[in-house]
């Protein structure tokens, strides 16, 4: 598979029709391993990097897996390229800033991704739409273990899988879920759910992890300790953990109802508006939007058949896949007409609001 | 009394204390103002408890002397970067890492995932190496029986582990 063709076909999550949890979009799941006796890739030489990074590409390609994926060295990808693969939440931003000797190997239905020589030598990531840890873990475990049948992975029996950051000692693992929290914001409740979080030992990020704002009410939670506890026991304790901010979330969206749904009701249908007849709009205030249209379905203002629409929209008004679609590069100011135009002509065809569910 | 606690960074005179429960253990930082102020403890959310505790245990090091043999990463570049450089870091830098596990992890010993062909592999070589020291000591004290046995398995063992598939495809 060439890249071309990778970003032309529908992903994992621009295609999530099936979605059925209102709330969480995303389900991640990610590993850090490591070449037992080699030097982190922060630390090794380029020379060794590329080694490093020929001998695992090879490995992780030739997996069952990977069947028919794509398999590139980071460099032979130019800038536009590797922001889409970051919107589509594929690869890091980290990874596009390393110098040489990274790679990537992406399945064909984009949802297993190996990242090589980002901060570990391998970092296996499998993702899915909606709220799946079982899958997503039996699948990231499997091809994990037959990773290893190929590569000997960095391992010591008291300390678990070695990696290059003693974060991620011991299982390696970070799982994350995308939730969409419009009604805990809109109430002024995130902070405190924030820091609920994170005294229980788990982080809150926004749309794209590290240092990225929640705009469009998403965030990221994922576990932060990786050490002395099984991987199903830290999924089972994060799947506690976002059950409980599900129940939060949905008790916010009632009290809204209850309180003043009026101002529910206008906030939505104004951005239905704007979307509809917007002539400039930024990323951040098109996710702002979209965001609400994602809340006015789950309240039932629009029909459940539109889910799918808006959240593909919220990673194609990113503005790599903006230009990518406008086929060329263009400065911001050009991309806010851009993205105000693909809005318009996606929400001339959606049917309009119907109020008689949220109204008093 | 609190006002007798030092800063666990600079050791001004502590003003701020802070406790944060992580995983049900609790862990306690007194710090001056100027370094609450420079650590961002005042924002909720920029701040980390583990990252302070992590440089706090880091700064009464001396920097800079211990040295990993196998790729030569030293201590101050584990400061300078908080990742290590190779696998065998870990055990070279055993002494630093220790302390800081208990804060940053659940617990300090691995009870998860363990790749079955790595440590099967792991534990041929240990039989490996202990059965050529017993075949030497059997020809030694002239045990000839004992050393063909040893012979014969050290051959078998040399063969499974040839069989085992090495790095890549």
């Amino acid at each position: 598979m060439k890249i071309n063709e990778l970003i032309e076909s529908h992903s994992e999550l621009t295609d999530a029709a099936a979605s059925k949890s209102a709330v969480v979009l995303m389900t991640r799941i990610r590993l850090a391993r490591n070449l037992a006796g080699q030097p982190f890739p922060g630390w090794a030489k380029e020379a060794q990097k590329r080694d490093i990074r020929d001998q695992c590409m090879q490995a992780v390609a030739a997996l069952p897996q990977m069947k028919r994926g794509l398999a590139i060295p980071v460099e032979d990808l130019d800038e536009l390229q590797k922001q889409i693969l970051v919107e589509r939440h594929l690869i890091s931003r980290e990874l596009c800033h390393t110098k040489a000797g990274a790679g990537i190997v992406i399945s064909k239905d984009q949802s297993c991704v190996v990242m090589v020589n980002e901060e570990d030598h391998l970092r296996i990531q499998v993702l899915r739409a909606g709220f799946q840890f079982k899958k997503v873990w039996s699948t990231i475990n499997a091809l994990d273990t037959n990773l290893e049948e190929h590569i000997d992975f960095a391992f010591n029996p008291r300390l678990g899988y070695l990696s290059a950051c003693p974060t991620n000692l011991g299982t390696g693992i970070r799982a994350s879920a995308m939730m969409h929290l419009p009604a805990l914001v809109i109430s002024g409740q995130m902070e405190k759910v924030v820091r609920a979080v994170n005294q229980l030992g788990m982080a809150v990020r926004g749309l794209f992890g590290e240092g990225s704002d929640a705009s469009g009410s998403i965030f990221q939670i994922s576990n932060q300790t990786t050490l002395g506890e099984s991987e199903e026991g830290i999924i089972k304790h994060l799947h506690g953990v976002l059950n409980t901010i599900i129940d939060q979330e949905l008790n916010a969206r009632l009290k809204l109802l209850e309180t003043d749904p009026n101002k529910l009701s206008d906030k939505i249908g104004r951005a239905f508006g704007i979307l509809q007849n917007g002539y400039l709009l930024n990323s951040g205030e098109a996710m702002n939007l979209l965001s609400l249209i994602r809340l006015g379905i789950d309240l039932d203002v629009f029909p459940d058949t539109q889910r799918a629409v808006v959240d593909r929209l919220f990673i194609e008004c990113q503005p790599g896949h903006v230009q990518h679609a406008a086929k060329g590069a263009f400065d911001p100011a050009q991309r806010d007409v851009l993205r105000a135009a693909r809005l318009r002509s996606e929400f001339a065809k959606l049917t309009h609001p119907d109020f008689t569910r949220t109204a008093k | 009394m609190a006002n007798s606690l030092k800063c666990d960074l600079c050791s001004k005179p502590a003003t701020v204390h802070l406790t944060q429960i992580v995983n049900s253990k609790i862990h306690k930082v007194d710090l001056c103002e100027a370094c609450a102020q420079a650590k961002g403890v005042t924002d909720p959310s920029g701040f980390s408890l583990a990252d302070l505790l992590l440089k706090a245990s880091l700064n009464p090091e001396p920097a800079g002397e211990a040295k990993c043999t196998a790729c030569g990463f030293t201590q101050q570049d584990f400061k300078k970067t908080g990742r290590f450089g190779c696998p065998s870091c870990y055990e070279h830098f055993s002494r630093l890492l220790e302390p800081m596990l208990d804060t940053m992890h659940k617990g300090s010993s691995h009870s998860g995932k363990i790749p079955q062909r790595a440590v099967a592999r792991k534990s041929l070589y240990e039989r490996l190496t202990q059965l050529e020291t017993e075949l030497e000591l059997a020809i030694k004290a002239e045990r000839y029986e004992d050393a063909a046995r040893y012979r014969d398995e050290l051959s078998q063992v040399r063969q499974s582990v040839e069989q085992k598939p090495s790095a890549g495809t």
